[in-house]
């Protein structure tokens, strides 16, 4: 079971989900991967702190450009999309951090001119955190495409357990890259006019991809009841109402899971899953 | 006309109850909402919608299946794994697809068309504070980055129109495309962080993001007193770094009530430490902006 963790609103609580989700599951000695797919900002790791085993760069291959053998046909600059490469008079430019490596310039030549060559953008990482899996991908500082990334970590998600899928916040491609495939979507939200607005987006993207969706409630006792009335009208279920409590709280800012402060709430996590196992059962 | 940019690296921080107060305390300014996936900066300023305008995103590749000749060459230059063969024809995975039109060009029968898509809508609104542009991106969609610079882009030509004092912009959260969008051309970042494990990590990076375009930071650390420890250990990594912290914020559930109550929180509750800790805030933004065009004139 692949159960993909997103919120449209960053900071909501996902990545506290998703460990405390591990740690339950890995408590009840069932198989259990995390996969952080926020590559712009991960941050599971420093809950779980996991040994990293292995390591694989993400490159794009992006145009060089064989000065001898180019003619400035501009044939190169009419397919690219992305204005990343471009004929001038007496060279042609490539701009490395607009390109898409999508290939066409190359493929499209009529002299053979161009090659291509690696750029790094980024890594994936993996390991163990005990007895659960994980793995993570990590974008450059200064890199745009983060999709890349994503897709390249994919490649890692483990066919043989629950796998957790922590989501980049949004619901643009970045997120999408990260859900698509999963077989459940559990949105995490809190119960404020903002943490509202940004579920309904990231609702609308998993109906679209025609997944099935649930809501945990994040510091449940804040804010206003406007969250809990979608919820009900739109027949999403509400599987899981975390309160607010200072201790929380601090225990998070130093990077202590929530089930390590307070392990007697390990039953409410695996009722999550038996309740997301449910859902999909009914459905099949 | 000065450009402010609020970006955290990390979700969640309060960068729009930030800017939803600078927006409240600056004179003679314009907001924008360069948030697209998550726009939030409306829902405390209770815009006024003046213009509405489609914003068309990138396009996606569509198989004719009445001229395909199943010779799989588009599925072979496609590096977004976007398309497949199903039922004796190829398809393509929008969600996949880049519009990159390598397909398009690989196909020999002329099969594929690119179409273009209606990603979401920008719009020009008025508010008590000011003028506000902002948009809505269609769930899914890709190329925010590319509708970030357009409503910036449209905010920053009417400050500039009007002779503006400042140009106000909410960012997203993240260090990726959409950031880079929003934080290009700003005269400083102000990055919102809370003293948290994961708070430090990620402002470590957003710094990084704003060096490398150049773009000047203060940090303001919000529910400061959450972790005065971590809080501590913020303020020696921007020392040692040499970037300023304008503003403590402590944690206070008047930012949730204003938030209810749709208004900045400097409104909704004027004498609060919270809004008290954002107005020492804006006075530094305001200090640092005056320092920056004084070295700017003597180095003239």
């Amino acid at each position: 079971m692949k159960i993909a963790i997103a919120s449209g609103k960053g900071g909501t609580g996902k990545t506290t989900v998703s460990i405390n989700l591990a740690l339950a599951l890995a408590a009840a000695k069932l198989p259990v991967q995390v996969v952080d797919c926020d590559v712009e900002e991960p941050n599971a790791a420093l809950f779980l702190h996991p040994e990293l085993k292995e390591r694989a760069g993400v490159d794009l291959l992006i145009p060089q450009v064989d000065a001898e053998a180019c003619d400035l046909c501009g044939v190169c600059s009419e397919v690219c999309q992305s204005n990343a490469i471009v004929t001038l008079a007496k060279r042609v430019l490539v701009f490395p951090e607009l390109c898409h490596g999508c290939g066409s310039c190359t493929a499209n030549c009529p002299h053979g001119a161009i090659s291509e060559v690696p750029r790094r953008i980024g890594e994936v990482e993996r390991g163990n955190a005990g007895a659960i899996h994980f793995a993570q991908g990590r974008l450059n500082v200064g890199e745009a495409l983060a999709v890349p990334v994503v897709r390249r970590l994919r490649e890692w998600l483990r066919d043989d357990c629950t796998v957790l899928i922590d989501a980049p916040p949004g619901a643009s491609c970045p997120m999408v890259e990260a859900i698509r495939g999963a077989d459940f979507v559990l949105l995490v939200t809190e119960p404020t006019p903002f943490g509202l607005h940004d579920l309904k987006g990231a609702a609308e993207v998993a109906r679209e991809l025609g997944m099935p969706l649930g809501v945990v409630i994040n510091r449940a006792d804040i804010g206003d009841a406007g969250v809990e009335q979608w919820c009900a009208r739109e027949e999403i279920p509400v599987l899981l109402r975390i309160p607010f409590d200072r201790r929380i709280a601090e225990a998070y800012s130093e990077g202590i899971p929530l089930l390590t402060a307070r392990p007697e709430l390990a039953p409410v996590f695996l009722d999550l899953q038996r309740a997301i196992g449910a859902i999909l059962e009914a459905q099949a | 006309m000065k450009q402010i940019v609020v970006l955290s690296g990390k979700g969640g921080t309060g960068k729009t109850s930030l800017i939803a107060a600078f927006s409240h305390l600056a004179a003679n300014r314009v907001m924008v909402d360069a948030d697209v996936d998550a726009s939030n900066l409306q829902l405390v300023l209770n815009p006024r919608v003046e213009e509405e305008q489609r914003f068309m995103g990138g396009q996606v590749a569509e198989i004719d299946p009445g001229l395909c000749t199943g010779c799989n060459l588009c599925e072979e230059a496609c590096r977004f794994d976007a398309i497949s063969h199903q039922g004796g024809t190829y398809v393509v995975d929008p969600v996949a697809c880049d519009g990159c039109k390598a397909c398009f060009y690989a196909c020999p029968v002329e099969a594929i068309d690119m179409a273009p898509q209606h990603a979401g809508w920008w719009y020009r609104s008025l508010t008590e504070q000011g003028p506000l542009y902002h948009a809505h991106l269609r769930p899914g969609q890709e190329n925010s980055g590319r509708l970030v610079t357009l409503v910036k882009q449209q905010g920053r030509l009417r400050a500039l129109d009007e002779e503006r004092e400042y140009l106000l912009v909410d960012g997203p959260p993240g260090i990726g495309c959409p950031v880079i969008s929003a934080a290009s051309g700003a005269d400083l970042a102000v990055i919102v962080v809370e003293p948290t494990v994961a708070g430090v990590h990620d402002l470590q990076r957003v710094l990084g993001t704003v060096a490398h375009f150049q773009v000047a930071a203060l940090v303001v650390i919000n529910k400061a007193d959450i972790n005065p420890r971590k809080a501590r250990e913020i303020r020696d990594f921007c020392e040692q770094h040499g970037v300023e912290v304008a503003a403590e914020i402590p944690y206070d559930p008047v930012v949730t009530q204003a938030m209810v109550a749709g208004l900045p929180v400097t409104l909704h509750a004027p004498e609060s430490p919270v809004s008290r800790a954002m107005i020492a805030a804006w006075k530094r933004v305001v200090a640092t902006l005056a320092g920056q065009g004084e070295r700017d004139a003597e180095s003239r």
